[in-house]
C-alpha cells in the first residue's frame, strides 16, 4: 500500500516551493494583478529555462521533461499556494493536455516543443458566453475548407487568452450537435478576425479573455468531428489539477489564519484558545484533509490510468471547491475588520477560491456528475 | 504513488485470506451459541493458530506483526462473516496501557488470556460527574496496607456485566488539583463490593452498564504507573481509543442509502431521479471516499513505519456525524414508514433505524464531536489551550454541579 509523495517528489517540492516564495511575494502578486497582461515574462523565462515547469506534462519524445500528473499537480498546488500570477495552467495544463488527447503524432511533434521550452505560451478556448462546461454546449462553427477550418462564433472566459501566442480551440462541425462533430483546431493567438477582449474580473490574478473569431483561419487538431472523448479527458485532468492549485491555496489561508489566532488577542486571550475558533480551524482541517485526499488520489489516478477518472476529477472539484470556498471565508472571520480590507492580503486568496470553483464547473454541476459517473459504474 | 501492496505485503495478504478462508467458523459450528461465545470460539480459534492480536509481541500472545500487516488482516478479516466487536476495548484500549505500563510478569500472566479471548477486559473512566472533563471523577480509592479500598461509582462502562477484568482510573488524592490527584489501576471484575447494573439506551438494548463500588480491594500491586500520575497513564488508553473507534464502520452508508433512493419514489418518480437527493448522495460519497482515500495516505505512513499525519485524526469527526445525517436521511425517504421498526416489515430490517439510535451515541463516545474538535485544534493544529478555571486548584475545592 503505497499512496503518498516519494522522496523525489518531496525534494522536487521543495525546490518549486522555495522558487515561488522567492518569485511570487504578496507584493508581486499584487503588482501583477493590477498589469493587463498579468504576468512578469522574466519570472515566466526562470521558471520555464531555471526550472523547466512547462516541459513537465510534456512526453521527452516532444521535447519535454516526461514527468507525471502527480509531479504537474504538486507544481499546481505550490502555484495555488503562492497565488503565482502566469499563465501555467493555460499553457501547460489546459493547452498540453487537449493538444496530447487530441493531437495527432506529427501535430503534437509541431506544437508541443515550444510550449515545453516556455518559448510561447498557449490555452483552452472552450466555453462560450452560456458559460456551460459541457461539449453540447459548443456552438463556434468550423467550416471545413480543404486542409484547414474556418472558425465563426465566439469563445469567452478564456484564461490567459488575451495574451496566448497559440489557441487550442474547440468547435464543431457546421450542422452538428450535441456530442457530435466536437473537433479541435490551433491558431496563432494574432491571426487575422480574432478580436479579443480582456475581462474584467473580480479575481484579477487569473486574467479571462473573450475571443471573437470572425472567419479565422485554423489548423484541425486530430480528427475532425471525434474530439468528443479528448474534450472530456481534457476536462477531467484540468479539474484535476485545478483541484490540487485549490488546496494548496485553502492550505495557504488555514495556516494564515492559524498563525493569526495564535497572535491576536481580545478578551485578555489570544482568539486561539476560544472554543468558537478552535472548532472553526478543526473543521478547516477536516474539510482541507478530505479535499487533500482526494486532489492526490485523483491525480495518482492519471498516472495509473485508471478507468475510474471521470468520477475521481469530480469528486476532487468538488471537495477542493467546497473546502477552498470555506476556508477562505472562515479566514477572514478568523481575523475580523483587518480581513476585510484591501491590505490584508486573504482577499486575493479570497476572490481566486470564488474564480476556481466556477471555472470548469461548479461543485452542484460536479456532484451531479459524481452521480452519473457512479451510476454508469465508471 | 503505487497503489498495490508491496511483495512482501501481497504475500501476507494471501496467506491472511487463504487462513481466513479455511478457518472461518460454519454456521454448524455457531448453532446456539450466543453472541460472547461466538467471538471466543473465533478468538481462540486465531490465537491457536497465531492470528490473535497479531501487532503483539509473541511473548504476549500476538504475532510479532507490522501495523501494515494488521491493517491488512483487519481488512481481509472485516471481508468475513466472523463474530466481532467483544474484544475491541481490551485489545485496543487496555492491552496498550498495560504493555506501557505493567510489569513484564503481569503481562505475561494477563495478556495471552486477553489475545486468546479466554478473558474480556472493560474500560472505567466515566463517571456522572466525569464526561467530557474525564478528571474530574470522584471515585476514591484510599489506601489501606498493601491494598486500596474503592468507593464510588462509574458509568458508560460497556461490556462490565460479561468482564473479567477492567483498567480504572481513581482519585487518590482530593486535595491536589485535578489532574494531579489520580492514580490508575487494573482490577479483577468478579471483586466483592462490584455491582453493575446495566442502562437501557435509546434503541432500548443496552450495552453498558453502570458500576457501582462498595469497599473494593484492589492490591497495590495492580498499580500501573505511580500513585497521582493516572492522568498520564489514562492518557496512553485514550490515544489508543481514538484508533479503536475509526469513522464510518457498520451500518447506514453510500451504497444503502443509493440503493434505498432508487426503491422509494418522490412524486411517482424514483427518488434517485430528484435532484435534492442527488446532490446530498453526492455529499456522502465525495465525503466517503475522501475517508478511503485518506485512509490509504495513513495506511502508506504505517507501511513505512512512519507516523500517519494529521490526517489521521479525522476519521471520527467526519463519519460520526455522517452516519448520524445518513440514517435520518434514509428515513425521511421511506417517508410514515421510516417510523415503522419491525424487522419482520422495515427495509434492510430494520438497519435504517437501528442506525438512526446508535448513531448518537457514536457522536459522543470515546470524546464528543466538540472534544475531538478540540484535541484536533490543540494537538494538530497546535493551537493554545483554553483557559481553565479550576487550573492549579485543590480539587476538593472546585465547584461543582451540585454546589
Amino acid at each position: 500500500m503505497q499512496f503518498t509523495f516519494t522522496g523525489e517528489q518531496h525534494q522536487f517540492r521543495d525546490v518549486v516551493k522555495r522558487f515561488l516564495r522567492d518569485k511570487s511575494p504578496a507584493t508581486e502578486v499584487r503588482r501583477l494583478m493590477e498589469t493587463d497582461e498579468g504576468f512578469d515574462p522574466v519570472v515566466w523565462k526562470q521558471l520555464s529555462e531555471e526550472l523547466a515547469l512547462p516541459a513537465l506534462p510534456v512526453p521527452e519524445i516532444f521535447g519535454g521533461a516526461g514527468f507525471g500528473f502527480v509531479e504537474l499537480s504538486i507544481v499546481m498546488e505550490e502555484m495555488g499556494r503562492s497565488l503565482l500570477c502566469a499563465p501555467y495552467f493555460s499553457s501547460a495544463v489546459l493547452a498540453v493536455s487537449a493538444i496530447l488527447n487530441a493531437g495527432t503524432e506529427n501535430q503534437k511533434q509541431s506544437l508541443l516543443p515550444q510550449i515545453a521550452s516556455g518559448s510561447i505560451r498557449a490555452t483552452l478556448a472552450m466555453t462560450e458566453s452560456n458559460g456551460r462546461w459541457d461539449a453540447s454546449a459548443v456552438e463556434l462553427v468550423a467550416q471545413v475548407e480543404k486542409d484547414h477550418f474556418v472558425l465563426r462564433g465566439e469563445k469567452s472566459f478564456v484564461v490567459d487568452g488575451h495574451t496566448a501566442d497559440l489557441l487550442i480551440v474547440v468547435a464543431r462541425l457546421e450542422g452538428s450537435e450535441g456530442d457530435n462533430g466536437i473537433s479541435f483546431c490551433s491558431v496563432d493567438g494574432d491571426a487575422p478576425g480574432i478580436e479579443k477582449t480582456l475581462l474584467r474580473t473580480m479575481d484579477p490574478t487569473r486574467k479571462l479573455a473573450r475571443l471573437d473569431f470572425n472567419g479565422v483561419r485554423a489548423q484541425p487538431l486530430g480528427e475532425p468531428g471525434a474530439g468528443f472523448h479528448a474534450l472530456n479527458k481534457t476536462l477531467d485532468q484540468a479539474a484535476i489539477a485545478l483541484s490540487n492549485e485549490m488546496v494548496g491555496g485553502a492550505q495557504f489561508l488555514m495556516d494564515s489564519a492559524i498563525e493569526y489566532s495564535k497572535i491576536r488577542v481580545q478578551f485578555g486571550r489570544v482568539i486561539g484558545s476560544f472554543q468558537a475558533i478552535k472548532h472553526k480551524c478543526a473543521d478547516m482541517l477536516i474539510q482541507l484533509e478530505l479535499a487533500k485526499s482526494a486532489a492526490y488520489y485523483a491525480a495518482a489516478a492519471v498516472d495509473a490510468g485508471d478507468s475510474c477518472l471521470p468520477a475521481l476529477a469530480s469528486m476532487a472539484k468538488s471537495a477542493a471547491s467546497d473546502a477552498y470556498m470555506q476556508i477562505a471565508a472562515e479566514c477572514i472571520q478568523i481575523h475580523g475588520g483587518i480581513g476585510f480590507t484591501w491590505d490584508q492580503d486573504t482577499h486575493l486568496w479570497f476572490k481566486r477560491a470564488k474564480s476556481s470553483e466556477v471555472f470548469l464547473g461548479d461543485p452542484a454541476y460536479h456532484r451531479e456528475l459524481v452521480m452519473q459517473r457512479w451510476e454508469e459504474g465508471i | 504513488m503505487d497503489f498495490n501492496d508491496s511483495t512482501e505485503e501481497a504475500t501476507f495478504r494471501q496467506e491472511a485470506r487463504d487462513w481466513l478462508k479455511a478457518n472461518e467458523p460454519t454456521e454448524a459450528e455457531l448453532e446456539g451459541l450466543d453472541g460472547i461465545e461466538a467471538a471466543k470460539l473465533w478468538q481462540k480459534r486465531k490465537y491457536d493458530a497465531g492470528w490473535a492480536c497479531i501487532r503483539w509481541p509473541k511473548e504476549h500472545g500476538g504475532r510479532g506483526a507490522s501495523a501494515i500487516e494488521q491493517v491488512i488482516f483487519g481488512q481481509e478479516e472485516s471481508k468475513f462473516d466472523t463474530p466481532e466487536g467483544l474484544f475491541t476495548i481490551g485489545h485496543g484500549m487496555c492491552a496498550p496501557t498495560m504493555m506501557a505500563w505493567a510489569t513484564e510478569e503481569q503481562n505475561k500472566r494477563y495478556l495471552p488470556k486477553l489475545a486468546s479471548g479466554e478473558e474480556i477486559w472493560c474500560q472505567m473512566f466515566s463517571e456522572t460527574a466525569g464526561g467530557s472533563d474525564l478528571a474530574a471523577l470522584r471515585t476514591r480509592a484510599e489506601k489501606d496496607g498493601d491494598d486500596w479500598i474503592i468507593n464510588g461509582q462509574k458509568i458508560w462502562t460497556s461490556g462490565a456485566h460479561y468482564s473479567d477484568y477492567g483498567v480504572i482510573v481513581l482519585r487518590t488524592d482530593p486535595t491536589a488539583p485535578k489532574h494531579q490527584g489520580l492514580t490508575y489501576f487494573f482490577i479483577d471484575m468478579k471483586s466483592p463490593g462490584i455491582e453493575t447494573k446495566p442502562i437501557k439506551q435509546i434503541s432500548g438494548g443496552a450495552n453498558f452498564n453502570e458500576v457501582y463500588f462498595t469497599d473494593v480491594r484492589v492490591p497495590d500491586a495492580h498499580r500501573l504507573g505511580a500513585v497521582g500520575q493516572g492522568w498520564q497513564v489514562a492518557i496512553t488508553t485514550l490515544m489508543n481509543e481514538r484508533a479503536s473507534i475509526g469513522g464510518g464502520g457498520g451500518g447506514v452508508n453510500f451504497k444503502s442509502v443509493f440503493k434505498l433512493a432508487q426503491t422509494v419514489n418522490i412524486d411517482d418518480e424514483p427518488a434517485i431521479k430528484d435532484k435534492s437527493v442527488r446532490r446530498r448522495l453526492a455529499d456522502w460519497y465525495i465525503q466517503e471516499s475522501g475517508l478511503k482515500f485518506t485512509g490509504y495516505r495513513s495506511m502508506t505512513a504505517l507501511s513505512r513505519g512512519e507516523i500517519p499525519g494529521p490526517e489521521n485524526s479525522i476519521g471520527k469527526l467526519v463519519g460520526a456525524p455522517k452516519q448520524q445525517d445518513m440514517a435520518s436521511f434514509a428515513l425521511d425517504l421511506l417517508e410514515s414508514s421510516g417510523a415503522i421498526w419491525d424487522p419482520e416489515l422495515s427495509q434492510e430490517a430494520g438497519m435504517f433505524q437501528a442506525t438512526y439510535m446508535a448513531s448518537p451515541g457514536i457522536r459522543i463516545a470515546g470524546g464528543t464531536d466538540e472534544i475531538m474538535a478540540n484535541i484536533i485544534a490543540e494537538r494538530v493544529l497546535g493551537m493554545p489551550q483554553d483557559i481553565r478555571v479550576d487550573k492549579g486548584i485543590p480539587f476538593n475545592e472546585i465547584p461543582t454541579s451540585n454546589s
